[in-house]
């Protein structure tokens, strides 16, 4: 960690609608120009977050700096981060450039400058010509580009996303990532960026915090996050995981505590073949076939009962046969198990 | 399609085939012919609106054009402009007329000053369960009977009533009966059908396009004069008109607390009646609906009535 001023620091935060607690005593530096993610289920508290973060909401507890300075009783129009919403928010009666030039007539810029900033910033999102339509008027990918316009002419500090590329498909959302992530180059300023899409998180982020009942479960670069998850929660909200419990990790891999696997670490042998050193090895038979394009997913029963998910590449086009009933051993290296929940010495 | 449905490739047991009854094969036909669809549902309305609606003011228009046997009393179909003229030369009807519109717009101005941190207040503040509350309460004096509201208010407002216990206090005194009571009055019987289209309309602001407003830098009032009041006006427009019609109509209100004031509805109440000129009843009845006619309009080039 760097010691200069992070760009924001949650101390002790806590938000509690009456008796749940949303947000649970979250300690938390996000450091300038980060591309930061909270990733987490809906009801997780990482939404929770951002809006205590805009001012949306006034914490029950705790403190809220930005680049050093407490902006925890500030209002929302006071603090220097602004907003992209989930349902984008822009304003229906008023034109595209209109909707984009507003934060710039609220702080009393004039109209020939405003509207000049607020063309440029159109241009950076590629919707230049579409100053005079009304929101209604565009697509959600446009809509989209707007409000980050809309957020990003008046130079905040800290951009806060929350699930903006939620109501968009894939094809859409994987353009405006590419372009979310390039902005974000470009600005230089810090991301907060709210998700519930695993995928997106690991793509974008410089580091990830996993958020489950208002805490936060985890936190590190996206390959601590899905190499080496540090709870059954983290292993099982990102990606998928084989989680062993503490029986079976005993019995089948002779290690204690809780373990996991991720499911393309595990190769398919005919069975019988020879074992290599360091390999676990699982005798099963393979119940379910699903086939996913680029991969196949593959069920193996294991002969204690335990159900093993194994994801293959499909490098012939020919592994589509159905191969249900079949016996295979599982095989995967005792390095690519990682060990959760650390059992206490 | 016979081989499928003699021999279907799962047997659905238990569950009996289509009956073929007439009902179904109506059912057949409108699902395959919009138009009959539409017409079938339209006609009913449409009936009901020509005939009453249209026609009735039709024959209100018409009976404007007549005149009175002043010997026998009896309605004379002969075409004459003698009404209009009356209405519209004669003093008296100038000055109601003109006091008839301006209480109109006393009122609808104050119920909207009122209504709008009403209504405010049960769409953004309130919780769900006080918002529920407050609607039943805002919707409570449509239960009691207008006479009934009319009369308590006469009382509220008498010498010695309500009112003056209320103001004497502090040196002030009951209006008694006459403009401001009118305009009290009909102030309070109206509020709610001002408050319920503008709590509708600020239902329909997004809450994020307040956050939205705010996080951009605005305070407050920026936000409520460049972003809800401009959303809101359709609503506020169509609130005013139901306050305004009303007002401009009303003639039992103004008999009970205006004292000796008239309004353009006494006016075609006592030519009903007492003085038995229907004719130039229906002469005055036009001049609220022609103001109606404008007011509308108005609302209509101003936009407000796209979004309704």
């Amino acid at each position: 960690m760097t010691t200069a001023t992070p760009a924001i620091r949650l101390t002790a935060l806590s938000k509690a609608f009456g008796s749940v607690n949303a947000v649970d005593n979250l300690d938390l530096d996000i450091a300038e120009g980060e591309f930061f993610s909270m990733l987490g289920p809906s009801g997780s508290g990482k939404t929770t977050v951002l809006r205590l973060i805009a001012g949306f909401e006034m914490p029950s507890a705790g403190t809220i700096e930005l680049q050093g300075h407490d902006v925890t009783n500030r209002s929302p129009f006071d603090r220097d981060v602004n907003t992209v919403f989930q349902d984008y928010a822009l304003f229906p009666h008023m034109t595209v450039r209109e909707n984009v030039a507003y934060g710039l007539r609220v702080r009393g810029m004039g109209k020939k400058e405003r509207l000049e900033r607020a063309a440029a910033s159109l241009e950076s999102v590629a919707l230049g010509g579409f100053g005079d339509r009304k929101p209604s008027q565009l697509s959600g990918g446009q809509r989209q580009r707007v409000a980050l316009a809309r957020a990003t002419v008046v130079q905040p500090k800290v951009l806060l996303l929350d699930e903006p590329l939620g109501a968009l498909d894939l094809k859409l959302r994987e353009q405006m990532q590419v372009e979310l992530k390039e902005l974000q180059r470009s600005l230089g300023i810090t991301f907060i960026f709210v998700t519930h899409d695993q995928e997106e998180a690991l793509t974008l982020s410089d580091r990830i915090a996993v958020f489950n009942k208002g805490r936060i479960e985890q936190l590190g670069t996206p390959t601590e996050i899905y190499e080496r998850p540090q709870s059954s929660f983290v292993a099982s909200f990102v990606g998928t995981s084989n989680i062993f419990d503490e029986n079976r990790s005993r019995e089948v891999l002779g290690v204690p505590g809780t373990n996991s696997i991720r499911p393309e670490k595990i190769t398919l042998a005919g069975a019988g073949s020879a074992v290599p050193e360091g390999t676990v090895s699982l005798d099963g038979t393979i119940s379910e076939v699903i086939y996913l394009g680029t991969s196949t997913r593959l069920l193996v029963t294991l002969a204690s009962g335990q159900q093993l998910s194994v994801l293959e590449q499909n490098v012939s086009s020919l592994s589509g046969n159905d191969r249900r009933g079949q016996k295979v051993r599982a095989e995967f290296a005792r390095t690519d198990v990682v060990s959760l929940a650390p059992i206490p010495a | 399609m016979t081989s499928n449905a003699a021999s279907p490739l799962i047997e659905r047991a238990g569950i009996p085939p289509h009956r073929h009854t007439p009902a179904r094969r109506v059912s057949v036909f409108l699902s395959q012919h919009a138009r009959a669809r539409l017409g079938l549902l339209l006609s009913a309305p449409l009936l009901w609106l020509g005939l009453v609606y249209i026609v009735a003011l039709a024959a209100l228009l018409v009976t404007a054009f007549w005149s009175v046997d002043s010997f026998t009393g009896e309605v004379s179909t002969t075409w004459t402009l003698d009404n209009f003229v009356t209405v519209f030369t004669g003093a008296v009807y100038q000055a109601v007329t003109l006091r008839t519109v301006g209480i109109a717009l006393l009122v609808t101005i104050v119920d909207i000053v009122i209504a709008l941190p009403i209504a405010f207040f049960m769409a953004k503040v309130a919780s769900p369960r006080l918002r529920r509350i407050l609607v039943i309460a805002v919707l409570m004096p449509l239960w009691a009977s207008y006479l009934v509201k009319a009369y308590a208010w006469r009382s509220v407002l008498s010498e010695g009533g309500l009112l003056e216990w209320l103001l004497s206090p502090f040196g002030g005194q009951t209006p008694g009966y006459g403009i401001p009571a009118i305009v009290i009055t009909l102030s309070y019987l109206w509020l709610p059908y001002v408050i319920l289209p503008i709590y509708a309309g600020l239902e329909r602001v997004p809450d994020s396009l307040l956050e939205a407003s705010s996080d951009l830098g605005a305070k407050t009032g920026r936000t409520l004069v460049s972003i809800v009041l401009p959303m809101l006006w359709p609503a506020i427009i169509a609130g005013s008109i139901f306050s305004f019609s009303l007002s401009l109509g009303d003639y039992i209100t103004v008999n009970i607390v205006g004292g000796a004031n008239q309004l353009l509805g006494n006016l075609v109440f006592t030519n009903v009646g007492a003085a038995n000129n229907l004719p130039l009843a229906a002469a005055i009845a036009t001049i609220p609906i022609a103001i109606m006619v404008v007011y509308l309009t108005a609302a209509r080039r101003s936009g407000a009535l796209e979004s309704l």
